[in-house]
């Protein structure tokens, strides 16, 4: 199996490549500090089995898969036991390793992963140059060199990300290479808000707001001082 | 106090010891400036930060084989998470004996 590591621990990375080498059917392409270097790579190449950190600055494990459309078998390897059972919600992952990994238990989910059924041709990334445009209720993003429809209401979150901007749907999430001031100029106005500099939302999808920050679905979002009064102005207050 | 130790290095090296040493020399590398980021973060008050930087230093507590020391990290993580510094003393002392440790390399 062709692999990938993806880890923001040197340390990390090291010892799964030193347990990757005791395994004959492995073989370790390439290893990442950040998801976001890894979804470029994964644009070019097809690989088999990914070790995903989940706890990274900026860009979790889970936002990684969560932005992959045909994500590979992923073998989680975290220090946090509590992620397990949010883990297995998702198809790709064969197994979770806690830190410090064992050779024992490195073993396991290697055979589990040979014998998962996970499909892992055609591995879809977007990975994005602009957004081109919008008309009526869509927006059209190029993705892999497709331009994919996303349906403007169904956004509830744009949130920048470096020279990236992650958009939040219902159903997807989408990492585009974009900036929030172009994507602003392409969302309605009457549905859509800047509340951070980092963060855009769908006003119709806001759960509650506290005194500095809005809840959309599980998502607590900043509410900068500047923002604030064009957010109350928005609310059909009682 | 426990003393770090190279049981779980040794247990997954397999005895190859050109990766001990390539190891050692990471974790040398990668420690001061995981240590240099949390003393700043707890400085700064920055408590968001202070937990990342813990989470990611327990694992080289792992690493060195200090199974108390790391249950002492984890509890003390999971207080800063709740705004508490308690253990903070504690698990400084973790990571200067850490420090000793690895200077002899």
């Amino acid at each position: 199996m062709n692999c990938i590591i993806i880890d923001d621990e040197a340390t990390a990375r090291a010892i799964i490549r030193q347990l990757c080498s005791n395994v004959d059917s492995l073989n370790v392409l390439e290893e990442f500090p950040n998801a976001m270097q890894a979804i470029k790579y994964l644009n070019q190449n097809e690989i088999d089995l990914v070790f995903l950190d989940i706890h990274m600055p900026d860009f979790t494990g889970f936002d990684f898969i969560q932005t992959i459309k045909n994500p590979p078998k992923t073998i989680l390897t975290t220090s946090d036991p509590k992620f397990a059972i949010q883990a297995f919600e998702y198809d790709c992952i064969v197994d979770y390793l806690v830190k410090p990994i064992t050779p024992e238990r490195f073993q396991k989910a290697i055979l589990k992963a040979e014998s998962s059924k996970v499909t892992t041709s055609a591995v879809e990334v977007p990975s994005v140059e602009k957004v081109e445009g919008s008309s009526g209720n869509d927006l059209y993003v190029n993705i892999d060199r497709r331009l994919i429809k996303i349906d403007i209401p169904s956004i509830y979150l744009v949130e920048a990300k470096g020279d990236y901007i992650l958009v939040k749907t219902e159903d997807i999430n989408y990492t585009v290479h974009s900036t929030l001031k172009k994507i602003e100029e392409k969302l309605p106005d009457d549905l859509f808000l800047k509340v951070h500099r980092s963060y855009i939302i769908n006003v119709d999808k806001i759960i509650d707001i506290e005194d500095n920050s809005v809840l959309i679905k599980k998502d607590v979002i900043p509410v900068s001082r500047s923002n604030r009064p064009e957010l109350m102005k928005r609310l059909n207050l009682l | 106090m426990e003393q770090p130790n190279l049981s779980y290095i040794h247990s997954m090296s397999g005895g190859d010891e050109a990766f001990e040493k390539q190891l050692i020399d990471i974790i040398k590398v990668e420690f001061p400036e995981e240590k240099k980021v949390y003393f700043k973060n707890m400085a700064e008050n920055n408590n968001k930060l202070s937990v990342d930087i813990v989470h990611k230093l327990k694992h080289k507590i792992s690493i060195l084989g200090l199974e108390k020391s790391y249950d002492v990290a984890v509890q003390f993580e999971n207080n800063l998470i709740e705004g508490s510094t308690e253990l903070q003393d504690e698990f400084e002392l973790i990571l200067a004996t850490m420090t000793d440790f690895l200077e002899q390399f």
